[in-house]
């Protein structure tokens, strides 16, 4: 099943056309509105006039997560307030958070690739979907949400949490499809067990949309066979709008709507474009965007991309599962986790030092981040209850500033590794 | 009444709670020659917090905190009591009497005594109130 057939099917050579029309509007719009991106072609000297062809996009100038922090929180935004309909807000690098607007428009567009998407991984109406991302400030639970209604399925959203509740309404209600983080699924799927109810017998589960952190083949067998279920990719950041793309049953590979978006993989060293195949870093231009269009937009994500016909018939090009990360940025629990966040936050903290270091296991199925920290000798305290009370105080703004929850031990000054050069501060002990 | 005779310092000591780390802190008194009188260890998850009397507080003080544990001085009484029944209780019952608040203790036997260490809220009004009652103070000279 299509949503749209003939924008999913269109001709490559005429959807690389309307994309080459599509980023030239762009770029004329954002030279003549955007203070930033006007002087930041200048400083490159490009003009707008030098985009003659799609392949004339490696000309422009890239955007990156720091220059949304830098305009904290909305001077990239080129609409005005009284256009917005919706923010979103993202943790970002130092503990400032970064802040996406979207136009009613943006959030059609949002909503028309997931209707895409959700259709593509053979969910629609009659469906039950359970969507278990967190609603709020995260892209992921209110995206899915519009996305699973466009297409007449019917929302149960329940958002994170609570997952014995979880699973009595997924028998209930009858739920037929889910979408979450992969971990959370696997959760879902112990949780199940632990209750006596099999996902694939007692459940009229059949399909699992899942995204926000990467995961393996391996994770997406182990899922299927255990659950009984088929699952898929999706893939998509707060830049974009949110999680926007799926994979199809092909299993080829997540569509990246070319009508909606402009992919490239590039050398994240000498930002050189790269052929198909080989691996890079995901850059993405949002063709249509209004109130905060991103050009070239630097994802730090490792894929590859592949823009040969899927054999499901979609013309657009597909990437490959998530390899890893350019920066050193942690996704936990599905959340964005900057080491240089954490050390900011730490500095804040008297009782603590800036010498930390973050432990990452998969407990069972769940992500769990421990971050180590050294007391400053002043805060020593005899009594036990006192350093138990930094403790908890270091979580606690920890959470606040993270927006997750982690485990915290003090250590002893001078205990933690000193680095010279590139700090290494964070252990991911996590196979997935 | 002059107290300072009797607060005697106590040497805390912060420590992860692994295997080693009380023989670290034991070597290095070793080394510098000191004697450790008594010695209890707080253990809370994670990290313990392991405390000393000791014949030379000072240089012990300056040893660990060379070889890298955060420590601090604690003010603490040493109260000697009959070996007897009875002996814990004639001393708990004159601070609880006065309202004083016991934060933690801990005792030993010694040759002559048991004696029991207290940290408490109010130190002055403690070694006051025990000193009127006729409890037998250690005095701090006793441990240097």
């Amino acid at each position: 099943m299509k949503w749209d057939p003939r924008i999913e099917e269109m001709p490559v050579d005429e959807l690389a056309q309307l994309q080459y029309k599509r980023l030239k509007t762009l770029v004329y719009r954002l030279y003549s509105f955007s203070d930033f991106y006007h002087a930041r072609m200048k400083e490159h000297s490009v003009h707008p006039d030098d985009i003659r062809s799609l392949e004339d996009a490696s000309k422009l100038p890239f955007m990156y997560k720091s220059d949304l922090r830098d305009n904290y929180p909305d001077r990239l935004f080129t609409s005005s307030q009284d256009e917005l309909v919706r923010y979103h807000v993202s943790s970002g690098t130092t503990g400032k958070p970064t802040v996406v607007g979207y136009t009613q428009n943006d959030l059609e567009i949002w909503t028309t690739s997931l209707a895409r998407g959700l259709t593509a991984c053979g969910i629609g109406r009659g469906d039950v979907m359970q969507v278990s991302y967190g609603y709020g400030l995260f892209t992921g639970g209110l995206g899915l949400h519009y996305g699973a209604e466009r297409i007449g399925a019917t929302v149960v959203p329940t958002s994170v949490g609570n997952t014995e509740r979880q699973i009595e309404l997924m028998q209930d209600l009858r739920v037929t499809a889910i979408a979450c983080t992969p971990s959370y699924m696997v959760h879902i799927g112990e949780v199940a067990e632990k209750m006596g109810v099999s996902i694939n017998r007692d459940t009229d589960l059949r399909t699992a949309v899942l995204g926000a952190e990467p995961w393996s083949e391996q994770m997406k067998k182990h899922i299927e066979e255990s659950m009984g279920i088929r699952a898929y990719n999706i893939y998509g950041t707060s830049e974009m709008s949110g999680p926007m793309f799926c994979d199809c049953p092909e299993n080829k590979g997540v569509h990246i709507w070319g009508d909606i978006a402009y992919t490239e993989v590039i050398d994240p060293d000498t930002g050189e474009k790269l052929p198909d195949g080989e691996k890079g870093e995901l850059v993405i231009t949002i063709l249509q965007k209004e109130a905060l269009p991103m050009i070239r937009y630097r994802t730090g994500d490792i894929t590859s991309i592949d823009t040969s016909v899927c054999p499901c018939g979609r013309t657009h090009p597909r990437i490959d599962r998530i390899r890893g990360r350019v920066d050193d940025m942690l996704i936990i629990r599905g959340i964005n986790v900057f080491p240089s966040q954490v050390e900011h936050t730490l500095l804040s903290i008297p009782e603590v030092s800036g010498h930390f270091l973050i432990l990452v296991d998969r407990k069972g199925a769940l992500d769990d981040m421990m971050v180590q920290v050294e007391m400053n000798p002043e805060a020593f305290s005899d009594k036990v209850q006192d350093i138990m009370e930094i403790r908890s105080k270091v979580a606690h703004i920890l959470k606040n500033s993270l927006n997750i929850s982690v485990g915290v031990e003090l250590v002893a000054p001078g205990t933690l590794p000193r680095f010279e050069g590139k700090a290494k501060r964070v252990i991911d002990r996590r196979s997935i | 009444m002059e107290t300072t005779e009797y607060v005697i310092k106590q040497i805390s000591v912060f420590s992860e709670n692994k295997p080693g780390r009380l023989a670290a802190i034991a070597k290095a008194l070793q080394d510098e020659k000191i004697n450790i009188f008594a010695f209890s260890i707080a253990e809370a998850k994670g990290f313990g917090v392991v405390r000393l009397l000791v014949d030379r507080p000072e240089p012990a003080l300056k040893k660990l905190a060379d070889i890298g544990f955060m420590v601090s001085f604690t003010d603490v009484i040493a109260v000697k009591m009959k070996d007897e029944p009875g002996g814990l209780y004639d001393t708990a019952r004159i601070l609880g009497d006065s309202g004083i608040n016991i934060e933690y203790s801990y005792a030993y036997s010694g040759r002559e005594a048991a004696v029991l260490i207290l940290r408490v809220d109010r130190v002055d009004e403690a070694i006051t109130k025990l000193v009127g009652n006729d409890a037998d103070l250690l005095k701090a000279g006793v441990f240097s």
